[in-house]
């Protein structure tokens, strides 16, 4: 029968998330099923402590405050307005109310029930998804709000977000390396070498699993004498192994680790020990798939044989990253980890992708990553920017090499776009030829740039000063670097022409304070982060930096510390532009985080009023090195 | 009308008993908090009882200060009748795309939902009376359900000094300006009952402000 109410409400929930990504049908229903309450001012939804109801709420009109009552205050938490939903974590977990829900103004209000919409939370990955980001998105919102009270949601939502993750089932290596019983421990040992693994399966004829050896068998049995080298892997094998069948969970996998005391689980056909091997599972997986840890899963990168699965790692980082902005961990920390993680993601990619070229480099070379990468600022997969070098060749052979390179790099540069580096816009990358040359073409390139500055040369090579060597050859680099840097000492223009372009970036704040925000394009009425404040401050860095000689220091931060060191007297200034950076920076990896893409275009609406005022706190730093630019270079003469 | 008219009652099909049978428990004790409402809406084709007919109904119900979407009804009914100058309104074509059901079958279906709850209606005694209109011509009696015009208890919320200078009836669209309800889907029986049934929360809860809601003072 058709519905006309349920028609409009669906016309009205297809707006907000997580409706939008419903199907109409699926949406229709859940429409079809809803109760739409009347809430006078004052009325309430739901009162804190109260059990909670099987339903969870979006406001269709009016607004909703949800309150926490200590002792004998009322804290106002969050204000819901149209389209916000609220109650669907309590729903999930199925506790008392740790909030009252109060109607600030008359409203109407869908209440939305669990028995329809709880469903769709498992058949729906993105559904799933979305609900898991409500968890984290409301941990996000306690650091503006430093009250006790919000700290207890805060742990229990994380709580939570994990169990849901730990009732997934887990992946488990296939192909494990195996060997027979009558292998000798020597051959073994190869094996497990070669293939990197740190264990090795004893298999029957008909391939059940009937013993393991692993790195602590070879310590404990072979080297200390007991056994020799010669030995049979049934002498020295721990049999029998422990056995799962392949439709485990995260959770009943670690609890199997735990209580076995064992390292690793072999997965067979059916889950006993009589039937054929298919698989195997280490506590290093296990560690891998909580993804909090960086040094598992820095050792995984290196091991990872196929790109695909570089991509996994990456999603893992991106986890950890919400994990650590939660615990606000020091924002150099946490630069330094994730662009180390990062590296060696990169370094995989690079290794993989000379395993597919048909011969060895002809000649020595070295991998450059630069900009945000090769500053080691870079915690959100924005654009990749990269070039090669390599060793100068005699004429008559340096087009055949550049070719091998170019084609090296078309690899790489596909396998970091498979992780999820987006290829440059500009063709900033090794792929392309004017970014795949001899040392001496580097060389007289960069010689170019600084003794004719254009404004296409300054854009350049303001983004190849901050490279870095992440493979190859830095002997090569080192020298490059010299060079870039006595031409620079002999060209204070070259400086000058930089110091204009950072001072004609777009200022952020318009006349009586206001946020200034883009005219026009794709990110209409956006706030950019990153062009009206953060590159300021790092082209100011670097040319401040440039200016002292001051070699191989990269990261924005450091740059700034170094000055501070250098120029007491304006130390306070830098100290201020190195906060405000470290601010910046969060804030554009939260927003990142939050939207799922580079958090470079900042939605204004979606910002508390103490967001915006910590935004513009940070563009005072801004000004003032903008005016030690002007005074240092006289840029007035050259704007 | 003669007593000859009055059928008797054995002649009433099943579903009828049904109906009437909900009315036989006299007065059942109930309260605000457990009582069912529908708020229900008929577009016509125009306002004559005896010449025009009901195009479609639409009804919604209402329970403990919430409207439950899952308890609808939203029927077209196929009408010799028909007027070209009321389709502009309504927006329902004579061979339009919308399935049609006969007008009995329409009634059956609308008697068997709203069973024995609170009507609610705009003007309730148009709606009221061409809805018995339509049940009579069908051979069965009369709606027995109390019904409650928001108009009518739109007009108990003004304040007395109001009346005076306030037109006499409150049409839909004024109700809706001053209790601030958004008009989309005015002119569907769906959506003016919805609208009705947001407009009749609205008035109950500035009649009872701060007061438990008592369902006597309602009916009165």
């Amino acid at each position: 029968m058709k519905n006309t109410i349920a028609e409009r409400i669906q016309d009205f929930l297809k707006e907000f998330p997580p409706f939008d990504i419903l199907k109409k049908e699926e949406l229709l229903a859940i429409s079809g099923q809803i109760r739409v309450l009347y809430v006078e001012k004052g009325e309430h939804v739901f009162k804190q402590d109260t059990l909670c109801h099987d339903e969870f709420y979006i406001v269709r009109e009016g607004a909703v405050g949800l309150y926490r009552n200590t002792s004998n205050e009322e804290d106002l938490v969050d204000i819901c307005d149209a389209g916000d939903l609220f109650g669907l974590r309590i729903m999930i977990i199925k506790k008392k109310y740790r909030m009252s829900a109060k109607a600030d103004e008359e409203s109407i209000v869908y209440a939305i029930p669990g028995q329809v919409f709880e469903p769709l939370i498992e058949q729906n990955i993105k559904v799933n998804k979305f609900v898991l980001s409500t968890f984290a998105s409301h941990a996000r919102h306690y650091y503006t709000e430093t009250e006790k009270g919000n700290r207890i949601d805060n742990t229990i939502s994380i709580e939570v977000a994990k169990d849901l993750s730990e009732l997934r089932s887990i992946t488990y290596r296939k192909k494990p390396l195996t060997c027979l019983s009558d292998d000798s421990v020597e051959v073994i040992a190869k094996k497990m070498t070669a293939r990197n693994t740190s264990y090795a399966v004893v298999v029957n004829e008909d391939k059940y699993p009937v013993g393991i050896i692993t790195d602590i068998d070879l310590r404990a049995k072979v080297l200390t004498g007991t056994y020799a080298i010669g030995s049979l892997a049934s002498e020295i094998m721990t049999s029998p192994v422990i056995t799962y069948a392949k439709k485990l969970t995260v959770a009943e996998a670690q609890i199997a680790l735990i209580k076995h005391d064992v390292n690793h689980l072999c997965i067979t056909k059916d889950g006993t020990r009589n039937s054929k091997l298919i698989g195997i599972l280490s506590e290093h997986d296990l560690l891998v798939s909580f993804g909090n840890n960086p040094s598992v899963l820095i050792k995984e990168a290196k091991r990872v044989k196929k790109t695909q699965k570089l991509r996994y790692i990456r999603t893992q980082v991106k986890k950890l990253l919400k994990t650590y902005l939660d615990q606000d961990i020091p924002t150099p920390h946490l630069l330094h980890i994730i662009s180390e993680i990062n590296e060696a993601l990169i370094i995989r990619v690079i290794e993989l992708a000379l395993d597919e070229m048909k011969t060895a480099p002809p000649v020595k070379f070295s991998f450059l990553v630069l900009g945000s990468q090769g500053r080691g600022e870079q915690l959100l997969l924005t654009d990749q920017d990269n070039a090669i070098v390599f060793e100068d060749v005699d004429d008559k052979d340096y087009k055949t090499t550049q070719n091998y390179f170019l084609e090296l790099a078309y690899k790489i540069t596909k396998g970091l776009h498979t992780i999820g580096f987006e290829y440059c816009p500009a063709e900033m990358m090794a792929s392309n030829p004017r970014w795949c040359m001899s040392v001496s073409n580097w060389e007289s390139q960069f010689k170019d740039w600084m003794i004719k500055p254009t404004e296409e040369g300054t854009l350049l090579s303001s983004i190849f000063f901050d490279f870095q060597c992440v493979f190859g050859d830095t002997v090569m680099v080192d020298k490059l670097s010299k060079v870039v840097f006595d031409g620079v000492n002999k060209s204070n223009r070259f400086l000058g022409m930089l110091g204009v372009s950072a001072l004609q970036k777009p200022s952020p704040l318009g006349f009586f304070n206001r946020f200034l925000v883009e005219q026009n394009g794709e990110h209409k009425d956006s706030f950019d982060i990153k062009s009206r404040a953060m590159m300021v401050l790092i082209d100011a860095a670097r040319i401040l930096t440039l200016h002292h000689n001051v070699k191989s220091i990269n990261n924005t931060l450091k740059r700034y510390e170094k000055l501070a060191e250098l120029e007491p007297n304006n130390a306070a200034i830098f100290e201020s532009c190195a906060k405000a950076f470290r601010v910046l920076i969060k804030f554009r990896t939260r927003q990142g985080l939050l939207h799922n893409d580079s958090g470079r275009f900042i939605d204004l609406n979606t910002l508390t009023k103490e967001d915006k005022l910590r935004l513009k706190r940070c563009f005072r730093p801004i000004r003032d090195i903008q005016e030690i630019l002007r005074v240092r270079f006289q840029l007035k003469s050259l704007m | 009308m003669g007593f000859w008219f009055k059928k008797n009652k054995e002649e009433y099909p099943d579903f009828w008993k049904e109906y009437e049978k909900l009315f036989d428990r006299k007065s059942k004790k109930s309260t605000f908090k457990d009582v069912r409402f529908v708020a229900f809406d008929t577009e016509t084709t125009g306002f004559d009882y005896d010449n025009d007919r009901i195009l479609s109904i639409g009804a919604v119900g209402i329970k403990n200060k919430s409207i439950q979407v899952s308890d609808q009804i939203e029927v077209y009914l196929e009408q010799e009748i028909f007027k070209e100058s009321t389709v502009e309104i309504h927006g329902i074509r004579k061979h339009g795309s919308l399935l049609k059901l006969s007008e009995k079958e329409a009634l059956r279906l609308f008697i068997a939902y709203i069973e024995d709850a609170i009507l609610i209606a705009h003007h309730a005694n148009f709606d009221k009376k061409m809805v018995n209109k339509a049940l009579q011509r069908n051979g069965l009696g009369v709606l027995k359900n109390k019904i409650l015009d928001t108009a009518v208890l739109f007009k108990k919320t003004k304040h007395l000094v109001y009346h005076t200078n306030s037109p006499v009836h409150y049409s839909l669209d004024e109700l809706c300006n001053d209790l601030k309800i958004s008009k989309s889907d005015r002119h569907t029986a769906s959506g003016d009952a919805y609208i009705t049934a947001i407009a009749f929360l609205k008035i109950v809860s500035k009649l009872f402000r701060n007061k438990k809601i008592e369902l006597k003072s309602l009916l009165r």
